[in-house]
């Protein structure tokens, strides 16, 4: 039997993707609704009324769910992997989500949803738990390894958070890949360029700039910097507080507190977003729970202005890393755009500023689709790893560590053992001795990070040396060995090398979840023997058929559903009938194949729904759903007043 | 003295059993992936020690054992020449990351011979007077007055131009002084690759002394670019 495949996964902060390699080609593996892109929002369902767990969903049926019962749903988790409680609560000024109350210092967060309290990493694994579902339907067979890219800026807490989703989401993350090095890859794929490459990728929560060397097929990462806060969600809050500040300085309405219709503002402010990349101008068009109208047209200048501060942030982490790659601008030979922010035209001038593009007659990369693009190199990253493929043989990847690892010295200061940008895998020996007759522990501080004292970098771990044979001070000698793997995460051995004895390490993450947190946290899912597999996707078919047909029927009471014509209304019908008879038989692509003629027949229908949602929750119709203060802390951060913005 | 790595016990390989160099990554006989051999950098690249390199060499050597020993290549095999994959790789890009830099790999080279090398840790006192090349004593206290002077009137929000043009004089002489430091490094780089085992002890410990002076050099210029710069 041929070996199980190995799919490459973007899990975005904003939309998630998987991949694979057909033949010499990655390809993206679309899910049920025919889409590529998986939105990265998980909702709860209410519970059952018979009581129960109730279901989680994920994609574009949660999206809906944003405008309906926000509190139920979250977005943007990514911001939260790998991070304490203090990083997350002001994290959460800008996001509507609520933090679970019984959360202590010290413990990884959890965020409420609903009645049920999850961890970051849960709720990662929930999307790959998704994405695998859609590869499994794709290839009719079990996915169980996989390739995952993270942020290139992504600290040792973050990416182990990463593989921690992975696992709770059943599967075996063989390697974590640095998004731009991913994109280098899909593109170097199809040409045998030699040089020097940029990669800038403005996604819609990070911000990454990889400098790449390529040489016979080998891809040699420079230098790598970023920001792991910044993106296209910056955008749209500055977008959204402008129209909360307007919204209440003129029609003296304050809508923060209603999470419904900020959801509904937020979705306005990013269609605006992204129609300002196309066009001059864009329109703010919402009716207010007065009755009152907000109108507002955004001329693109004034777009531009009002985000220029969020864009120039990218410009230090890009001087920072050519400056560690020991080049100037002018010998970047190519320069490839990544992600969805990318395509806003002040992002191209900023680009093509910085690397003196069109001063040198270059045009940055744009030919693979920004959104797709990691996905599609993580496939090939996936390929290289089978070792089944021609194409990929002759590739390799040597990436680096984006912050220096460091342990704590006396005083505080942080005695670097491994720096920024060293190729990993690498490692770093250091020896410790006691400070007292007869000690038998030594705590280890290890912190990541550039700044002097350990107080100012990022705790990663506290470490003890346990069970050191007696001896006088300063007599033992504890080796120590702190390596860098291949996914960009510390692993530690010790030993005392004067007994020779292997020196008992107790690691404590100072964020994360320890092994058996994580062991707990894996999603109950389908035993995964072979034999089963035929049936579970019979089964989850007719679920999935299931769901849609009774969407349909709640939806024929919907006022929406009476702005069809006939005609519509009686495709709808026969696309209902076929599918619900397709369910009670055996054959799984008769029942896809209805499923997918149902949801083709709904989609004006579906759009409908949701443009009155949005229209009810402006108008205040759902507003007490939610008495809590969520939005509360969206003040405006834009630089310009009011008045000017107009 | 000098360990000489090629000398090392012959040890057998894990898979085929045949005996092959303690230095070597994989096996002579079957080709398989050995664990990290405890040889020193240079051996790693199967050179012997030596401070003029051929970089360009170097890197192809790199790439070279780079796709045969990186985890990629491993990631479907036994889980005991997965782990040793990772560690002879890692000691590969150590090595590697060490030699191209022409001070590390003198460092390096020094502390292979037995030297103590200065640790160059953020806490220690760059002002510590002891530590101060005796030929430069009179400057480096004119030029610690005046980067104090220079912090103060910042502090204040003063600007003088005066005083900062005499910083800017100063960082441009030690810049120069650097620059001597690195030719005078180069031309023992030549004594120790080429002479005899007296000429190299000499060579080893005029490059100790003119890695602690620029060490120690790099700092005052570092402290004049960031009051600078401030």
């Amino acid at each position: 039997m041929a070996e199980a495949r190995i799919v490459g996964i973007d899990l975005g902060t904003t939309n998630s993707l998987v991949a694979y390699m057909e033949g010499d080609k990655p390809v993206v593996i679309p899910g049920v609704d025919g889409s590529n892109l998986v939105p990265s929002v998980v909702a709860l369902d209410p519970i059952p009324a018979g009581g129960g767990r109730p279901t989680v969903t994920v994609g574009n049926s949660a999206r809906r769910a944003l405008i309906e019962t926000p509190e139920r749903v979250i977005y943007s988790v990514k911001r939260l992997m790998g991070r304490g409680l203090a990083e997350v609560r002001s994290e959460l000024e800008f996001f509507p989500f609520r933090l679970a109350d019984d959360v202590e210092a010290g413990e990884v967060p959890r965020v409420q949803l609903g009645e049920l309290r999850f961890t970051p990493p849960e709720i990662s694994a929930y999307v790959l738990r998704q994405l695998k579902k859609n590869a499994e339907r794709f290839f009719g067979a079990p996915v169980t390894q996989a390739v995952i890219t993270v942020p290139a800026y992504f600290n040792d807490a973050q990416r182990q958070a990463t593989k921690d989703a992975g696992r709770m989401a059943g599967l075996d993350v063989l390697r974590l890949v640095n998004e731009p090095t991913a994109a280098a890859l899909a593109y170097g794929l199809d040409r045998a360029k030699e040089g020097l490459i940029a990669v800038y990728d403005l996604g819609g929560g990070t911000f990454d700039i990889s400098i790449l060397k390529l040489r016979d097929g080998i891809f040699e990462v420079q230098s790598t910097n970023g920001d792991t806060h910044l993106g296209g969600d910056d955008i749209d809050n500055l977008l959204l507080a402008v129209a909360l500040d307007e919204i209440h300085a003129e029609h003296g309405v304050d809508l923060r507190k209603d999470p419904a219709a900020v959801q509904a503002l937020r979705k306005a402010a990013i269609d605006a977003k992204i129609r300002l990349s196309s066009e001059q101008s864009a329109q703010f068009d919402i009716e207010l729970p007065n009755g009152d109208r907000y109108q507002r047209e955004i001329p693109r200048e004034v777009f531009e202005q009002l985000i220029e501060p969020v864009l120039n942030r990218t410009a230090g982490p890009c001087k920072q890393a050519v400056a560690d790659a020991g080049i100037t601008p002018d010998q970047i030979d190519e320069v490839v755009l990544v992600g969805g922010s990318t395509r806003i035209p002040a992002v191209r001038r900023l680009v093509d500023d910085l690397f003196h593009l069109s001063a040198r007659g270059k045009k940055p990369h744009i030919e693979l689709n920004p959104d797709e693009v990691v996905a599609l190199g993580a496939a090939v990253q996936a390929s290289i790893l089978a070792g089944a493929s021609k194409t990929t043989e002759e590739l390799l990847l040597l990436d680096v560590t984006p912050l220096s690892l460091g342990i704590e010295a006396l005083g505080g200061v942080v005695a670097k053992i491994i720096t920024r940008n060293s190729t990993i895998p690498a490692s770093a020996t250091e020896h410790f001795t006691t400070g007292v007759d007869g000690q038998t522990n030594v705590a280890i501080h290890v912190v990541q990070g550039e700044r002097e004292l350990a107080a100012d970098c990022r705790s990663l771990a506290r470490f003890d040396l346990k069970g050191i044979p007696p001896m006088a001070a300063g007599l033992p000698r504890i080796e120590v060995k702190f390596l860098i793997d291949a996914d960009g995460i510390l692993q530690v051995s010790a030993r005392e090398q004067r007994s020779g004895k292997q020196a008992e390490i107790e690691v404590k993450p100072t964020y994360g979840l320890t092994d058996a947190q994580v062991e707990s946290m894996i999603l109950d899912s389908f035993d995964h023997a072979e034999e089963d597999f035929a049936r579970r996707l019979l089964i989850e078919a007719r679920n999935e058929a299931e769901t849609i047909l009774t969407k349909v029927e709640q939806a024929r009471a919907n006022p929406a559903w009476a702005q069809l014509t006939g005609e519509e209304q009686a495709a709808v019908d026969a696309a209902r009938d076929r599918l619900a008879s397709a369910k009670l038989g055996a054959d799984l692509n008769a029942i896809r194949a209805a499923t997918a003629g149902l949801d083709q027949a709904t989609h004006r229908l579906a759009e409908l729904m949701m443009d009155a949602a949005v229209t009810e929750a402006i108008r205040g119709k759902t507003m007490e759903a939610a008495g809590q203060e969520l939005s509360d802390h969206i003040t405006a951060p834009h630089p310009m007043a009011a008045a000017e913005f107009k | 003295m000098l360990k000489i790595v090629d000398s090392a016990v012959p040890v057998a390989c894990w898979s085929c059993s045949a005996a092959h160099k303690a230095s070597a990554l994989f096996c002579s006989n079957c080709s398989k992936i050995q664990p990290p051999p405890s040889g020193e950098y240079f051996s790693v690249f199967g050179l012997r020690p030596q401070l003029n390199l051929d970089l360009d060499a170097l890197e192809r050597e790199l790439h070279r054992l780079s796709r045969r020993l990186h985890p990629d290549r491993f990631a479907r095999a036994s889980e005991n020449e997965r782990e040793w994959s990772l560690a002879d790789t890692a000691l590969l890009n150590d090595a590697y990351r060490t030699l191209k830099d022409p001070l590390r790999r003198t460092e390096y080279l020094l502390k292979l011979h037995g030297a103590e090398i200065g640790e160059e840790h953020a806490g220690k006192d760059r002002r510590d007077p002891s530590r101060v090349p005796p030929d430069l004593l009179e400057e480096v206290f004119d030029l610690n007055m005046q980067l104090e002077e220079m912090r103060s009137a910042r502090q204040a929000g003063e600007t003088d131009q005066e005083l900062e043009k005499n910083l800017v004089e100063a960082k441009k002489k030690f810049d120069g002084l650097l620059e001597e430091v690195d030719r005078d490094l180069r031309a023992q780089w030549q004594a120790w690759d080429e002479g005899d085992q007296a000429a190299r002890e000499a060579a080893q410990k005029t490059m100790a002394a003119l890695l602690d002076r620029r060490r120690y050099l790099n700092n005052l210029v570092r402290d004049v670019t960031e009051t600078l710069g401030a």
